[in-house]
Parts: structure tokens; sequence; C-alpha cells
């Protein structure tokens, strides 16, 4: 039998592997009434009991949203989305915080550990009274958690530590009470609300998400990183995640993402605002991994997002990895507006379709200040009836003098129902700027798997050794504490597809 | 003093309307039913706009608010032609078939005026077009007038051809779309150079469309040469498909025009048939190419190559947008795509847009793109070795514009592209 049938049929037998985090958690929870309407934006802002100026701001996003019209020109198809039939405010019930563990609803616990999340820290993200604060135990790196779940942030942890150095990191809705002056400066300078109909969506009934400030000459001692979890039946996700970078500081941030298995599609709009002043640096990684649906195409997340980066300062860098190996359907650039003169931009992402999973992801890199520089490195891999779209622009306007794009797109197709595209779109106003592209599409080489059988490898691993070979430009930019978890994930998504 | 016509589509409609009785063709059923499906089809979609992701980087708005008047040839009118391409030629005077003008050697073979030749076109007229996509064909079928009619029977070797249309704007803004039918039988092979001009310096619409059918290992070679005057609007499609191991080696040229775009499309319909979509774009101070193309691989074993260079100077904006569609029965595809850009001045514009859609997996697609000036190092180069700056600046770009040219294998083809190309920046600077 030929090496690629083999692998094709390794693909159709993986498939069937569940996928690990479709469990639910059954937990007491508080729903606003379902549908969209003035009235649940205005419910949402008054649960979170907001200032005036976030409810007017929430209102006008709402009624720009209901002018707007869903975009049509991805390359992805679904069904029309009920914006009526979702509930856009769930969250987990408040009760005083627990004094120890064993106080803590069981179900919440039992949710965290199955996401392997460590007992040490579940006790922070249950809200334990006095957990957090103490230094993690084995010397290993800690890694400070925002969970969200459902619509609420539900812990913060190393919040104290992090304040010793002036870090502010918290949930967003916790931001807009104590810290409101930063919130208004800088909540939708980035991404407007009128700027897509997503956002324009998450604008108005955005729940919760990270808040991250980085005072000047800051170097985050930790990693940053949010969770987030759609747990409850018919709600969307509409989470808000904005970071600022002050002048000369660092920061790198970690996301990832999971939902219970179910039949229905469930949507998650979020929008992720991030600014770097002078000489800041924010790396900003995500495993993005909700439930893909079943191998029939039968439900998953409806993953439509918005990301954007703001280069203000001079010499400042954002940096986006994403692996995604999760929802049903992807859409997704997050994007570099490299205003400061020697800004960087960087965009490095693995995206993986199998069974019926579409995406439609990529990056935008506006090039405005002088020698601003960016890379970009996607790499695609479809298999199963998975259509997997690179849609990329990089934009460089005339006063971009001396800047400098680099991309490389490359796509990987396993089996012959599966698709792989390429949409690359080059504007360039600039003399002097310098703007390369280059992209490959193929499959695994007969030669490649026969190489590695031959020395003893089995089919399955000969696979995931080349496609983890195939990726490795950019899961090498990934931070350690995620490339563990990246690498494994792509085995999980590639036992679907490619053995 | 000419009359005009209102702008917009309802003028071309409207024209429609009051010529259909007169238009070639109007007394045969086939020929009227393709004019009214035409004329639906434009009635429908009109001018494209900027809302078309196809159209996103040209605006037709400067065609959508002239009016335009009707070509007028007084059929004795003596005409200056430049130098011949190729040892046969037929000539084209403001859309219409002028057999005086052509010039047939012993060995010539038969191009005809399709106008004169409706009946032997049919079956070919409209088989290829795709009319409810393309609006600016859909146009061209609902008011063609006349063309080259070229139907090569099977192992035929129909040697090197000039279609050389021109426009003489002067006061009037004429509109003028030409048809060209041509069919290559089994084995056939020919070498078509369709060359535009433009004389005067009035704003005129040339809206060309060619058919091109190729049997199975059929070969053309399709040099095209864009030179209209420095206010015409030149909007030009190809369809072309190719059967088993046939071969379609096209290039394209915009070196005229105040606005030009040329859509090619084309379809690889059986195993080994192979394309070359090559060109160039020299665009100066005040112009706008493009150089649209949509490639099929619709068989296994096909293989395809695009080489686009693009130099821009003064205030330009060029457009480079091509689209790769392999089909899942396209299996041991072989595609390449390249296309470069030249920016002379700080004022000018690039926007490229590769596409690559893929449904096979045992495929070998990649595409690449590059844009930036001149290369510093390169005129120091020269210029250490005593070359003036101007002279090296020319030489560098003839350089870059040579690669592409070097494509084109028949040498007739490549020396009437290279003589084109020529001593463009010299007339620029």
């Amino acid at each position: 039998m030929p090496a690629v049938t083999e692998t094709i049929d390794a693909v159709a037998s993986v498939t069937e592997g569940p996928y690990k985090y479709g469990f639910e958690t059954d937990i007491e929870m508080e729903f606003a009434p379902k549908g969209l309407s003035e009235d649940i934006v205005r419910f949402i802002s008054a649960k979170k009991n907001e200032p005036e100026w976030l409810l007017e701001w929430r209102l006008k996003a709402y009624a720009m949203w209901l002018k707007m019209e869903e975009p049509r020109w991805p390359a992805v198809k679904y069904p029309a989305i009920d914006y009526q039939d979702a509930y856009y405010y769930a969250a987990p019930k408040n009760k005083p915080g627990p004094k120890s563990l064993d106080e803590v609803d069981p179900e919440l616990l039992k949710t965290y550990a199955k996401l392997g999340i460590p007992l040490k820290e579940q006790a922070i993200l249950a809200g334990v009274e006095g957990a957090g604060d103490s230094p993690s135990e084995g010397g290993r790196l800690p890694v400070a958690v925002d969970a969200v779940f459902d619509s609420v942030s539900v812990a913060t942890t190393f919040k104290h530590r992090l304040e010793k150095e002036g870090i502010i990191f918290c949930a967003i809705s916790e931001a807009v009470q104590k810290h409101p002056e930063l919130v208004k400066q800088y909540l939708g300078s980035v991404v407007p609300q009128a700027d897509n109909f997503f956002a324009a969506l998450n604008s108005a009934v955005f729940t919760d998400g990270s808040f991250v400030y980085i005072p000047k000459g800051v170097r985050c001692p930790m990693e940053l990183s949010t969770y987030f979890r759609i747990n409850a039946k018919s709600t969307g996700q509409f989470e808000r995640t904005l970071i600022i970078a002050d002048a000369g500081s660092h920061v790198s941030y970690l996301e990832g993402c999971t939902a219970p298995m179910r039949d229905e599609n469930q949507l998650h709009a979020a929008v992720v605002e991030l600014v770097a002043m002078d000489d800041a640096t924010i790396k900003y990684s995500t495993v993005q991994n909700w439930y893909p649906g079943d191998e029939n195409g039968k439900g998953g997340i409806y993953n439509f997002v918005t990301k954007r980066g703001a280069c203000r300062g001079d010499r400042s860098k954002i940096s986006w990895t994403q692996v995604e190996t999760g929802s049903a359907i992807t859409w997704k650039y997050p994007s570099c507006i490299l205003q400061g003169a020697d800004s960087v931009g960087e965009f490095y992402s693995v995206a993986i379709t199998n069974n019926y999973q579409q995406a439609d992801t990529g990056t935008k890199m506006f090039h405005i200040g002088p020698r601003t520089r960016s890379t970009i490195v996607s790499k695609g891999i479809s298999a199963g009836h998975g259509q997997n779209t690179y849609r990329g622009q990089v934009k460089i306007s005339p006063k971009a003098t001396g800047a400098r794009n680099f991309t490389q797109c490359d796509s990987l197709l396993i089996g012959d129902q599966c698709g792989a595209h390429t949409v690359p779109y080059i504007e360039s106003r600039c003399m002097s700027a310098k703007v390369e592209h280059e992209a490959t599409t193929s499959r695994i080489a007969e030669d490649q798997l026969f190489y590695c059988r031959q020395r003893g490898l089995s089919q399955e691993d000969a696979v995931g050794l080349i496609v983890n070979g195939f990726c490795r430009e950019v899961l090498k930019e990934l931070p350690m504490e995620f490339a563990v978890e990246a690498q494994k994930l792509l085995q999980i998504s590639l036992e679907g597809s490619v053995g | 003093m000419s009359v005009l016509f209102e702008p917009g589509p309802e003028g071309f409609l409207r024209r429609y309307e009051g010529l259909n009785a007169r238009l070639p063709g109007h007394r045969t059923p086939w020929v009227t039913a393709l004019r009214e499906q035409a004329a639906k089809a434009f009635r429908e979609q009109g001018f494209p706009t900027r809302k078309i992701e196809a159209w996103h980087y040209t605006d037709l708005n400067l065609l959508a608010r002239s009016g335009f008047a009707e070509a007028l040839t007084p059929v004795d009118e003596d005409v200056a032609l430049p130098e011949a391409t190729a040892p046969q030629r037929v000539v084209f005077l403001d859309g219409r078939f002028r057999a005086d003008l052509a010039e047939t050697p012993d060995s010539g073979i038969p191009v005809r005026s399709l106008g004169a030749n409706l009946s032997a076109a049919e079956g070919l007229l409209g088989g290829v077009a795709k009319l409810d996509e393309v609006p600016m064909a859909a146009l061209n079928t609902m008011l063609f007038e006349d063309g080259a009619l070229i139907d090569l029977p099977a192992e035929t070797n129909g040697g090197a051809i000039e279609l050389l249309s021109i426009i003489q704007s002067g006061e009037r803004p004429v509109a003028v779309h030409p048809r060209h039918v041509i069919r290559l039988g089994k084995g056939a092979s020919l070498v078509l150079i369709e060359r535009a001009i433009g004389r005067g310096d009035g704003r005129y619409l040339h809206n060309p469309v060619v058919e091109i059918v190729l049997e199975e290992g059929a070969h053309l070679t399709h040099a095209r040469i864009q030179q209209e005057g420095p206010a015409g609007l030149f909007l030009s499609t190809v369809f072309a498909k190719a059967a088993a191991g046939a071969t379609y080696d096209s290039f394209l040229l915009h070196a005229g025009a105040k606005l030009s775009r040329s859509e090619a499309y084309v379809s690889l319909d059986g195993p080994k048939a192979m394309a070359h979509l090559n060109g160039a774009q020299l665009l100066s101070d005040g112009q706008h190419g493009d150089c649209t193309t949509f490639l099929d691989h619709a068989a296994p074993d096909c293989a395809s190559r695009q080489t686009v260079k693009t130099v821009l100077a003064g205030k330009s904006r060029g457009v480079f947008q091509g689209k790769i569609h392999v089909h899942q029965i396209a299996q041991r595809t072989d595609g390449y795509q390249m296309n470069q850009a030249l920016l002379l001045s700080d004022q000018a514009e690039i926007d490229s847009k590769p596409q690559l859609e893929i449904y096979a997996d045992d495929v070998k697609c990649s595409h690449g793109a590059t844009v930036g000036e001149l290369d510093e190092d390169q005129l120091f180069y020269l210029r250490a070795r005593g070359i003036p700056a101007a002279t090296a600046r020319s030489m560098l770009i003839e350089a870059f514009l040579q690669e592409a040219v070097d494509a084109v294998e028949e040498e007739t083809a490549r020396n009437a592209l290279a003589t084109a190309v020529a001593g463009w920046w010299e007339k620029v600077a």
C-alpha cells in the first residue's frame, strides 16, 4: 500500500479520537435573557457596575452594529447565525470567597483539574483567600493566570507579586473600576467600535477579558496568561483584552482556550488590543483549541476574532504567535500597525484544519513609520475535508521609507479532499521599501516518508516528525511554557489528520 | 462634431437597442440570441466597481463618466502603418477589418473578417467567453462588429501573424469592441502577435475580446503588445482553453494607455496541457496598468508558468492579480508564479495579489513576489566602471525586464516584444 493511502487511512481512524476538553461542567450559572437588544447591553453594563461613559460607548457600538453587515468575503461557509438565539451574559453564581479548597464548588475544581491546571493554581483560580501570593514550588517559572469562564473572569493569580512591580494584571471589568482613566484612554483606540461587524458586536456586549498595564521600563518578571473557557450552552463568548506596554517595558502574554463538545455551533467574537510605546515589546502567544466539531463537521466554535496591535512608539515591537488547532471556523488576522520609527511587527502562525474545519487566517502589517520591519511566517496544514486559507496584507505607506517585509507561507495537504489557499495582498507606495513574499503548497513527499520508515519509524511517527519539522520555525517562537503544550496539541490534532 | 451617446452602462445598452437590427449577424438567430444573452448579462452587472474583490485596485470611474461615439472611418483613408513584426499581417482600423491593408505572403494562412463570416464561427463564437462573470466581455459580445477569425486545420503550421489594431482618436472619443476567434486544430501551431496602437491624444475605449480554442497538442504563441494613445482606455479579455497536450504560451505587454486592464481566463482542460502567462507593464506618469489572470488547472499533469514584471515611474499605479485554481482532479499539477515590481519614483504605487486556490493534494505550487527599487550596489558597480548614471539605470531596468521577455521561446514574438520594451526608460526620463 502506498504510504499516502496509509496516511489517509490512519488519519481516518484517528479523527474518531475524542476531543480531550469536550466535557461540560455542571455549575450554577446566572444568565441574562436570550437575545440581543439595547436592554441586554444596558443589563450587562449594569451587572458590571460600569460608569456612564462605558455604557454610552457600548450603546454607540450597538447602534453601529445594527447598521453593519456580516462580512462574506472570507473563504468560509456557514449557515446564517441567529444573533437572537444566544445568551450574551452567563456567569458562575457568585458566593463569598471560600476559605479553603474544600469549600470551593467541586465542579469548578474538577474543571480545572481536567484542563490540567496544577492544584496550587486551582486554589487560586477558585479564589481561595490567601492563595496565590506564595512563591511557586519546585523553582518552576511562575505564570500568572487570568481565567475567564464563559462571560466573566473567575480569578487572577500572582496579582500581588505583580503589583510590587507596578504591573496591573486583572480582569478588564475590574480595571474599569480601579483604573478607569487607563481603560478610557486606550479602549477602542486600536480596534474602534465600528471596525468590523464582529468587533462592533464585541464592543456592545463584551463581558470580560484581561487587562494588562506594564509601567515604564519594567520587564514583566513572569509570563502572563489568560485561560478562556466557554462552558454554558447557547452562550457566546465576547471577551476583550487590552494590553498596554509603556516605554521601555517588556511583556509576554499567553492565551489558551477550550470549550465543551456540543452539536450546536457557538460564537466566540473576541477583540484584543495591544499598545506598545517607545522601545516596548509585547509578545502575544495563542494556543487556540476551541472545540472543532465532530468528524462530520457537526458543532464546534465559530471563532471570529479581531486582534490588532499598535506599535505607537519608536523601536517598539509586537510579535504574534498563534497555534490554531481548534474551532469549526477560524476567522482572524492578528495585525500590526507600525507607526513608530524602526518599529517591528512579527506574525508566526500554524493553522491546522482537519475533518470539516475551516480557517481563513493571516495577518496585516501596516507600515507607516520609517524603517519599519515585519516578518510573516505562516504554516497551514489541511487534512480530511479541511479548508485552510492564508490571507495576509502588507501595506507600505509613502512615508515608510526603507521599510522591509518578508513573508513566507507554506501549505501542506494531507488527503485529496482538503484545500489549501493563499491570498496575499501586497500594496506598496514607497519606492525605497522592500517587500518579499514566497509561498509553497505541497504534500508530504514520499521519499521523506520512505526515509523515516526505512529507519524504523512507524507511519504515524514519521508523519508527526515531518509535520513538526514543517512547523518548527513557528513553534520555536513560542515561550517554553506553551511550546510543550502546542507540540502535544499538534500531535493530537494531527493524530486525526496525519496519523 | 461628433454625437456622444450618454455615459455609463445605459449609454452602451441604449446604443445596442438602437443598433441591434443593423449589427453583423442580425438575421442569424444564434448570433442575436448570443447578443441578447450578453445584453442581459451586461445590464445585470453594469461596469465593475471597486466593491468587487477582483476590481479592488482598478477604478473604472473614468470609463463610466465618459460618453463615447461611433467609429466612422472612411474606407479609402490612407493610413501610415508601423513596420510589421511578422511576415503576415492583418489590419483593423477603428475596429474594422481592412482587407486592403493586409499583407499576405504566399505561405500565409486564411485570416477572415469575423463580421463578414459569422456563419463560419458558429459554435466557436461565445463558446469560451464567460459573459455572466466578465461584464466587459458581455459588453463586447453585445456590440462587436468585427474581428479576426482564424480556424487552423489539424497538423498545420500557421507561421507568424500580426493582428494590428489602430485606433485613430481625434476629436471623436470612439468606443471599439473587436472580437477575435481563434481555433487551432489537433497538432496545429501558430504565432500570433496582437498589437494595439493608438493615434492621437483623445480619449477612446478599446475593448477587445479574444476567444481561443486549442485542440489536442496544438501550440499557440500569443504576444499581446498594448501601445495605446496617452488618453486611451484599454480593457481587454482573453478566454483560452487548452486540450490534452496543448500549449498556450502568452505574453502581455502594457506600454501605453491612460488606463489599461487585461484579463486572461485560461483553462487547462486536458492532461499535460501547459500555459505560460508572462507579462510586463511599463508605466509612467499618469498611467494605470492592471494585469489580471485566472488560471484553471482542470486536468491532471498540467503545468503553468507565470512571470510578470512591472516597472513604475512618475505618479503611476501598477496592479497584478494572478489566481491559480487547482481542481481536485488536477493531481500532479506543477504551478509556478512570480511577480516583481520595480518602483522608480516615490509617487508610484504597486498592488500585487498572487493567489493560490488548491483542492488537490499531489501538487507542486509556489508563488513569489518582490517589490523594491533599483539596487544601489548594482548602480554603484556600473558607475564605478565609468557608465553614466542614466545609462546605468536604463541598463538595470532593461535587465529586469529581459528575464520576462526571455521566457518567450518563439523568436518572432520575442523580438517583437524586445523591440517594444527597448529604450522605454530613455523616453520616460
